[in-house]
């Protein structure tokens, strides 16, 4: 390089992300070849295997892959060794079940910025099974250690309900509104042969299922499996070229707000969630109203009743009026989590968007 | 309380080790930022608010409100509490909010509600430890 080029102002290049709608393009999407409890697959089994069937589905191989995107105990670095694969990109980006989501829009900056051109995100987690996890500590030197775990936080239904109580006190959302939920996943599960809870299921069943931590019945909390799943993600241009019909990427966003459960500024607003919908919003151009289907984080009932606020889809507080009236199960006027969603479906402790790209 | 206490122990760092020697004087200390005036709670050698250095500790009330709440009916095998037991968010009168248990009410729904007033109690709960639980101010 001459030196005068060394002497150049570098040029600003900002607002990419948000220019993002449409440049890149999921062309294999793929779970494990079972979900559901798997006590002989390893969570780094289960990874391997959502990634080759990803990769077969788009058709292609390991050596085409140049980033690997992975989250949880088996991370981006055990991933690539594991599969054979040598990226040039790496992503361990772990921010529990949004992780993958979040990936997807990190998939796009780097394709984007000319990086990396495919892209594998992997996720497998033996959440029932425990196989290959290691074990669960929160160690006492930790802020969670310190400040949260002497008090009794025992998992995830802990610490939403600390939300759903609130999300009552300030709107009086009842856990009737909260049951509405449940029901209707499940009734998109009764048409997923691979759900695992497949009977249907009234308000009444949820609010008589055994009390796991008030407001939330056992049937409030989605279930805990063995699984796995991988996105292949490329740009437009290649995606035009590939076996599958390309699934673009519209929108994206990200945020994050607290780490500890009691440190989020707000509970009965999920204000991470607004953040990053704006910016998948801005984005994509679209609106609520644009929306045909959603696939909502659901590890309990009051979960996507936030999200349907944070995303615009209902005023805030509105939400458990929203639901009423199985407005989100079949025939609804929201179809969402039609895959049965982590209530019904399959929930290994964190999960992706892989079965909502494969509809 | 079960003896010996086996539920999960916090394990002070530099920076907290303040708050957990206070509480074991049976006092709940909290900091405060000179610059913006804020009080904030975990404990930080910076203000989150405003990143200044100009912190000082203070001693705090005990007194607050119930801002929300679990009640938890299934735990791993060492339970802060004989279940079920309240799971709580304290809003304290000084501002910041902190994990806590409400103890000395009935763990059902219809005897807790959001904003319920609260006030300290010291739980001995080892020779080294000192927990800040909170039961309802009487009377309220
Ligand atoms: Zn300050």
């Amino acid at each position: 390089m001459r030196a005068s080029d060394l002497s150049r102002e570098p040029e600003l290049v900002l607002g990419k992300l948000q220019e993002g709608r449409g440049s890149v393009a999921i062309v294999g999407a793929a779970e494990s070849d079972r979900v559901g409890k798997q006590p002989d697959k390893s969570a780094l089994m289960l990874h391997a295997e959502g990634a080759r069937n990803a990769l077969a589905d788009a058709g292609l191989s390991v050596s085409d892959v140049d980033a690997v995107m992975s989250t949880g105990r088996q991370t981006a670095n055990e991933v690539p060794e594991y599969l054979g694969i040598r990226p040039r990109y790496l992503d361990n980006t772990q921010m529990g079940g949004c992780s993958f989501i979040a990936q997807l829009q990190h998939a796009m900056v780097v394709i984007n910025a000319g990086v990396a051109e495919v892209v594998l995100i992997t996720h497998g987690e033996s959440g029932r099974s425990r196989v290959g996890m290691g074990a669960r500590t929160v160690p006492s030197d930790s802020l969670g250690g310190q400040f949260e775990a002497p008090f009794g936080v025992g998992g995830p239904a802990t610490r939403y309900t600390l939300a759903a109580t609130r999300h009552m006190h300030e709107y009086g959302t009842t856990k009737d509104q909260l049951a509405e939920v449940a029901v209707a996943t499940r009734k998109w599960a009764t048409l997923n042969p691979r759900a695992a809870m497949r009977d249907p299921i009234t308000i009444d069943d949820v609010k008589s299922s055994r009390m796991i931590a008030w407001p939330f019945n056992l049937l409030d909390c989605c279930l805990v499996t063995d699984g796995g799943g991988a996105l292949v993600v490329t740009s437009a241009e290649r995606a035009r070229d590939m076996r599958q019909k390309p699934v673009y990427v519209l929108g994206t966003g990200e945020a994050t707000h607290h780490n500890l459960i009691s440190q989020m500024p707000r509970f009965h607003v999920w204000d991470a969630a607004v953040q990053a919908g704006q910016s998948a919003w801005e984005m994509s151009g679209a609106t609520p109203a644009d929306i045909d289907l959603a696939m909502l984080y659901d590890a309990f009932t009051i979960v996507p009743i936030l999200a349907l606020e944070a995303l615009g889809f209902c005023e805030s507080g509105e939400g458990g009026a929203f639901v009423e009236g199985q407005r989100t199960a079949p025939g609804g006027a929201l179809p969402m989590n039609t895959n049965g969603g982590g209530l019904s479906y399959t929930h290994s402790g964190i999960m992706g968007c892989i079965s909502s790209s494969r509809r | 309380m079960p003896d010996p206490y086996e539920a999960p122990l916090p394990k002070p760092t530099p920076e907290t080790r303040p708050y957990w020697d206070a509480l074991r004087k049976h006092e709940l200390h909290l900091q405060r930022c000179g610059a913006c005036n804020e009080a904030y709670f975990y404990p930080r050698n910076f203000c989150p608010n405003c990143l200044s250095s100009d912190v000082a500790w203070f001693q705090a009330s005990g007194r607050g409100r119930l801002h929300t709440f679990t009640i938890v009916h299934v735990t791993g095998p060492n339970p802060v509490l004989p279940v079920p037991y309240v799971l709580a968010m304290i809003e304290l009168e000084e501002g910041p909010c902190l994990m806590s248990n409400l103890v000395g009410v009935e763990p059902d729904p219809s005897s807790l509600w959001c904003e319920m007033l609260v006030q300290i109690e010291y739980a001995d709960v080892t020779e080294e430890c000192t927990l800040a639980r909170f039961r309802p101010v009487e009377g309220a």
